[in-house]
């Protein structure tokens, strides 16, 4: 099968979690979209290993797999701290970094 | 014998040192520390005469190097001496007159609690005054100067709990600043065209350099000789020196510290020589200011003004004569010593006034002292009659040789010169037997003591009872002793330095000489001086002498009005620089303010509003965020594409 | 390998500065007198360097040098000449002074914790700005000079905002803000000027591949190192800004009367006496060495610049109503004046000029000293409220009128020999220059003796009538500098000894000669 389609697929994979991040006010889901971008970028990385015949693709793969990982459970502790404090898990309602 | 000169400035300036930094220890015999020391620069200066007089003509004049004060490349200030016939002539002068005036201020400050360093300052004064006459360069004689001005400084404004006091301290040493701007850039003009200053070298090679660099420097020096010697226009603050004790005005305002402008002038006489316009100007303003303090000497009531207003009129005969060149300089010197012996006498007469008087000044309310205050009377008539110059005494030989020299100056000039120089002496007979009148002859017109919380002008350390009449008495030994030593060189110190051109052959090594030939024979000249002299005293004694003299001035002319203010110069002065200075300062306070820190603080000013309105951006709605940033990389991305395509 | 004398004077004070810093709260006098101890002790290796320094030998003399950044070429590289050396005397002269004076200036108020240390604080500071100080005029390699050029405003920064004079007008709210106005002015004016000479530092390091100043001057000399004319003049400018906030010339001078009005007596000279004269020494050691052919491309500017600073300082002293704004401008003046010595590129003018830094030094220290004892007796910063202390304090008012003689430059007072040689060296290259600086004379007696007249003189005001005279703490600090007034005041020979060798060196590297005299000049056509 023509990898190029995995690219396609990684493209839009990755178009339905920057949207989803930009209109999503539920922090849960805007997280599950950041994940999704991740993952996208993944695909596109092991199309790419395959199609030049090496294997640093499918390293920075993994690397992103880790990467991802520990941004769960950072993203889920915050997540979970500002939805005890605040009873409420909308990303617009967390505006408090501007002066 | 050279290695003298140096001790000769040393032993006041220890005195100066000892008496203000000694503190109360020496409250009690510093008086006499001063005047010891004062007394022992005197006989060192008699020392090194004695030692000079042993010496040939030609080679009279006394070296002394003791290092190099400012050793820059190209630029060699030297702390060095040179002791010729005209510095000896001013260092006894100088250490007499002043021995003398120490004496008596011990005497005259007798109630002043801070005698101690009243008698410091005048050993600085000393000090630096013979600095001034014995340095061999003009930077030396520089710091002479401006040691000079900071001693008058001191002691015009030594009653400093006196606003006016103050005041004038004050004025004296800025407007004394303005000639000293004269005196920095003659130097300055010396190294740039002789690469020297020292007296040596520059006056020797004035045939070398051009006319008109002779002409700036002599400008320069006379614009310095204007300041120090109160010639006109910076002659305002001589009248206000007078807030300072009695002795200070005899001593530096009459004295010495005063013709050191005439001393600068006849020590640069080569200069001048080589510069005919720089000498018209000085002849210019001698003649002015002749006329001028003359003038205001007429119209003032405080006797001290009046007799400030005389020291004047009398420089301004001496700084004449100094300008008419080698035919002038030693009678300007002659003028100067013997009017140093008579008008020092006749400040300290009317210190002895004042002390009998309770401190009054204004000779409107003297009268008839003459009974009370016998010595006093005798030694002042004595300066009275040698300044006005009856023959016989002191002032008439030495001002009859510069009116005679004035007339001999040749052409028209000889001739306006003559005449104002004539018309000078009959004005100082008119305004001095004023003076006289008013002062020793006549009814009492004593008034009982100003209350002294009321009337500023009261000097302190002498008590005064408000409302008490005064009880006019003799001065203490102390005082009187001076005032008769100093009435004998009034009588006879003409007499004997022109017996046989003796004053002119001494000085002639150092200024040369040339006979004055007027035009018209020299009895004829001394015969219009007398008939002018005695036209002087009787119009005085019409105006004076026949009846009651009011307590309160009269009105009088406008001339007499202007005279009173000092032919309105203070008010020039004030409208155009102290006005015009106050609101250029408030001005620039201004513009700093507003313009130079209102630039940088505009901008900063921006800076923050720009950033305030970047600042809305910043809504903190993460999405917002997250969409500059999509955006951004769109916009990177695309960029990139174009690149790449293009 | 010689003992690195160099550092260790410099490295003293920082040492001091810790040390000091590290005193517990409740020894605070143990605190003072530790850095007092620093004080005095680096005195005596700058008068080691001072004495240890032979005028006629090499032109960079106790030099040290090792790699710091070899990536990009820094050294640290240390050598002093005469002016260095006579300004390392200065600043470890009058450090001492400033401690001492300023004894009691950090003392807690009563009202803060006992954990809060401010006094030590105060000291470390002072001794950290020694030492900043003392490095920068050592240093002989560009980068290491710029590092520490900049470093210094960080303790002054917290020593002007930090430590307010007490006597102070308004409220103490009013008090605090126009302190932290005055801090944050001076910082962002000498920040200012330190970037653009960063980037003048980076451009010099490109053209000529060295921060070293000996290095680059040398290849200058040899013809090695061609710069283009605009690229010289662009880097002179990037420097000259720098220095001419520092010093300060006009019209970058308006940071000087807030910080030095808004500081304490002792900071103020501190700022004026010690730190500014870094401005003026760079002017002399890299402006000129550096980039000869565009400082003489400058030279007209500058020195309208210099002569718009001496007037323009003089009148604008006249016209002030506080005491230490009025030192401030008069200060504003002066350093127009030693600007015009370095400029006028002649001997005189740039000895003159390096003296007058000294002599500015102690003269501006003795008036702003004494004045701030006044101050702090009267709690006034204001003329106005003065009026005859002469009566009352006798000592004081003597020691201000001395200070305020030094001030207007009379003769047998130091600041006459140098005032004097900048304006002959000034005349002699631009005698209309000359003159017109010569009126700054009159004014610098205007504002002086008025300055005296109203504080010192008059009926004794009814505040001032129980105000004490100077203790003997406060004597201990003045009498030195004024012995020294009158010392180099008649014999500044040790000074310019040391100081015209170096000088000749400048005028060596920008290729000029004294005008000769015009007799001699005739005579030798």
């Amino acid at each position: 099968m023509n990898p190029v389609n995995y690219l396609y697929l990684a493209a839009l994979l990755f178009t339905i979690g920057a949207a989803g991040v930009l209109i999503r006010r539920n922090a849960i889901v805007v997280f599950m979209c950041v994940e999704l971008m991740l993952n996208a970028c993944n695909l596109a990385f092991v199309a790419f290993s395959r199609m030049h015949g090496n294997l640093d693709g499918q390293i920075i793969a993994f690397f992103t797999m880790v990467v991802a990982a520990a941004e769960v459970v950072v993203g889920l502790a915050i997540i979970v701290s500002l939805f005890r404090s605040r009873h409420s898990a909308s990303v617009d309602d967390a505006s408090l970094m501007k002066l | 014998m050279e290695n003298l000169i140096a001790l000769l400035v040393a032993a006041p300036l220890l005195g100066a040192a000892a008496l203000l930094c000694g503190g109360r220890r020496l409250d009690r015999v510093g008086h006499w520390i001063g005047t010891a020391l004062a007394a022992a620069s005197f006989v060192l200066g008699l020392v090194l005469f004695g030692a000079m007089l042993g010496y040939d003509v030609e080679a009279r004049t006394m070296r002394q190097h003791l290092y190099t004060w400012v050793p820059v490349e190209g630029f060699q200030g030297d702390i060095a001496f040179q002791l010729d016939q005209l510095s000896m002539t001013f260092v006894l002068l100088i250490t007499g007159v002043g021995t003398l005036i120490h004496l008596y201020s011990v005497g005259y400050m007798e109630h002043d609690e801070r005698r101690r360093r009243f008698f410091g300052y005048l050993n600085l004064f000393l000090a630096a005054m013979l600095l001034l006459v014995v340095a061999d360069n003009y930077l030396l004689l520089y710091f002479g100067w401006e040691g000079v001005g900071l001693a008058s400084y001191l002691l015009i404004g030594f009653w400093q709990h006196k606003p006016s006091a103050a005041t004038a301290a004050k004025k004296a040493f800025i407007v004394n600043r303005v000639g000293d701007i004269g005196l920095s850039i003659a130097i300055m003009l010396m190294f740039t065209t002789f690469g020297t200053f020292a007296f040596g070298p520059v006056l020797g090679a004035t045939g070398d350099a051009t006319e008109g660099k002779m002409t700036a420097i002599g400008l320069m020096l006379l614009l310095a000789a204007c300041g120090k010697s109160a010639q006109v226009p910076l002659q305002s603050w001589l009248g206000d020196a007078m807030e300072g004790p009695t002795p200070v005005s005899a001593l530096i305002h009459a004295a010495t510290m005063v013709t050191a402008g005439v001393y600068l002038i006849t020590r640069s006489g080569a200069i001048f020589n080589a510069a005919p316009d720089a000498q018209t100007a000085v002849v210019v303003v001698g003649a002015v200011t002749l006329l001028f303090g003359a003038i205001v000497g007429c119209a003032k009531d405080d006797i001290k003004k009046a007799l400030a207003g005389s020291t004047m009129s009398q420089i301004g005969y001496m700084i004449l004569a100094a300008g008419l060149g080698p035919i002038g300089y030693a009678f300007a010197i002659m003028h100067l010593v013997t009017h140093g012996f008579f008008k020092a006498g006749l400040f300290l007469g009317a210190g002895s006034v004042m002390h009998g008087m309770n401190d009054e000044v204004d000779m409107r309310k003297y009268g008839g002292l003459r009974k009370y205050m016998p010595v006093t009377f005798v030694t002042f008539g004595l300066g009275y009659l040698a300044i006005i110059g009856f023959p016989g005494l002191s002032g008439f030989f030495s001002k009859d040789k510069i009116i005679e020299a004035a007339f001999a100056s040749g052409g028209t000039q000889g001739w306006i010169l003559g005449t104002v120089t004539l018309l000078g002496a009959g004005i100082t007979a008119y305004y001095m037997t004023r003076v006289m009148i008013l002062t020793f002859f006549g009814e009492k017109r004593w008034q009982p003591a100003p209350d002294p919380d009321k009337a500023a002008s009261v000097e302190p350390g002498i008590e005064v009872t408000p409302g008490a009449m005064p009880h006019p008495h003799e001065s203490p030994k102390s005082m009187t002793i001076p005032m008769i030593v100093l009435a004998f060189g009034s009588v006879f110190a003409g007499g004997f330095f022109s017996i046989g051109d003796r004053f002119v052959n001494w000085l002639e090594p150092v200024t040369q000489f040339e006979h004055p030939h007027p035009p018209i024979s020299v009895p004829v000249i001394t015969g219009m001086t007398v008939v002018v002299l005695l036209a002087g005293v009787a119009i005085a004694y019409l105006q004076y002498g026949r009846g009651p003299v009011p307590v309160v001035a009269p009105r009088g002319s406008l001339l007499t009005r202007a005279a009173r203010r000092d032919l309105l110069q203070d008010d020039f002065n004030h409208v155009v620089l102290v006005r015009g200075g106050e609101h250029l300062t408030r001005s620039l306070v201004y513009v700093d303010h507003t313009l130079v820190d209102g630039v940088v603080n505009g901008t900063a000013a921006s800076v923050g509003g720009l950033s305030g309105r970047l600042r809305k951006l910043q809504n903190g709605y993460a999405r917002s965020y997250a969409v500059s940033m999509f955006g951004g990389t769109a916009i990177l991305i695309a960029a990139t594409l174009l690149m790449r395509a293009v | 390998m010689s003992f690195p004398l160099l550092t260790v004077t410099a490295a003293l004070p920082a040492v001091g500065a810790v040390l000091t810093a590290a005193v517990p709260a409740g020894r605070r006098t143990a605190a003072k007198w530790l850095a007092l101890l620093f004080s005095l002790a680096t005195l005596v290796l700058a008068a080691v360097v001072f004495i240890r320094f032979e005028p006629g030998g090499d032109r960079y003399q106790l030099t040290e040098s090792h790699a710091w950044i070899p990536d990009f070429g820094v050294r640290y590289e240390l050598g002093v000449d005469g002016i260095a050396v006579a300004l390392i005397a200065l600043t470890a002269l009058l450090i001492p002074f400033i401690i001492l004076a300023g004894w009691h200036d950090a003392d807690p108020l009563e009202t803060k914790s006992s954990r809060w240390r401010p006094t030590q604080g105060f000291f470390a500071l002072i001794l950290m700005v020694e030492a900043m100080v003392v490095i920068s005029f050592e240093a002989t390699d560009v980068f290491l000079f710029y590092i520490f050029f900049e470093a210094m405003l960080i303790p002054m920064y917290f020593l002007i905002g930090g430590f307010g004079d007490r006597a102070h007008a308004g409220t103490d709210g009013a008090a605090a803000t126009q302190r932290s106005y005055a801090a944050v002015k001076f910082l962002l004016y000498n920040l200012a000027g330190g970037l653009i000479m960063l980037a003048a530092v980076v451009g010099l390091y490109v053209v000529a591949g060295s921060f070293s100043l000996s290095e680059i001057v040398e290849a200058r000399a040899s013809g090695e190192l061609e710069m283009a004319t605009n690229t010289e003049r662009l880097l002179f400018l990037g420097f000259f800004f720098a220095f001419a906030v520092k010093a300060p010339l006009w019209p970058l001078h308006t940071w000087l009367p807030n910080a030095m009005g808004e500081a304490t007596a002792p900071v103020a000279v501190l700022i004026t006496a010690v730190v500014d004269k870094v401005g003026t020494f760079a002017m002399l050691r890299f402006c000129l060495q550096l980039f000869p052919e565009a400082s003489k491309w400058a030279t007209p500017a500058i020195i309208v610049l210099a002569l718009i600073s001496i007037i323009y300082g003089a009148l604008l002293a006249v016209g002030q109503r506080d005491i230490k704004r009025l030192i401030a401008y008069a200060s504003i003046s002066h350093f127009g004046f030693i600007v015009l010595g370095i400029f006028a590129m002649t001997s005189q003018g740039q000895s003159g000029a390096t003296l007058y830094m000294v002599n500015h030094g102690i003269s501006t220290a003795a008036l702003m000293l004494v004045a701030g004892f006044l101050i702090t007796r009267r709690g006034s910063r204001l003329i106005a409220d003065y009026g005859g202390v002469q009566k009352v304090a006798p000592v004081l008012a003597g020691t201000f009128l001395v200070g305020s003689l030094a001030t207007l430059s009379l003769p047998g007072l130091a600041p006459f020999v140098s005032e004097f040689l900048v304006l002959v060296g000034a005349f002699a290259a631009y005698p209309v220059a000359g003159i017109v600086a010569t009126l700054g004379i009159v004014l610098a007696a205007l504002y002086t003796l008025v300055l005296y007249q109203r504080t010192m003189t008059g009926p004794v005001k009814a505040e001032v009538r129980t105000m004490p005279d100077l203790k003997a703490r406060e004597l201990v600090v003045v009498a030195p500098l004024i012995a020294l007034l009158l010392l180099l005041g008649v014999f500044p020979k040790p000074l310019t000894d040391v100081v015209n060798p170096a000088v000749q060196h400048t005028m060596n590297d920008v290729r000029k000669t004294d005008p000769t005299p015009e007799i001699e000049a005739e005579a030798a056509k």
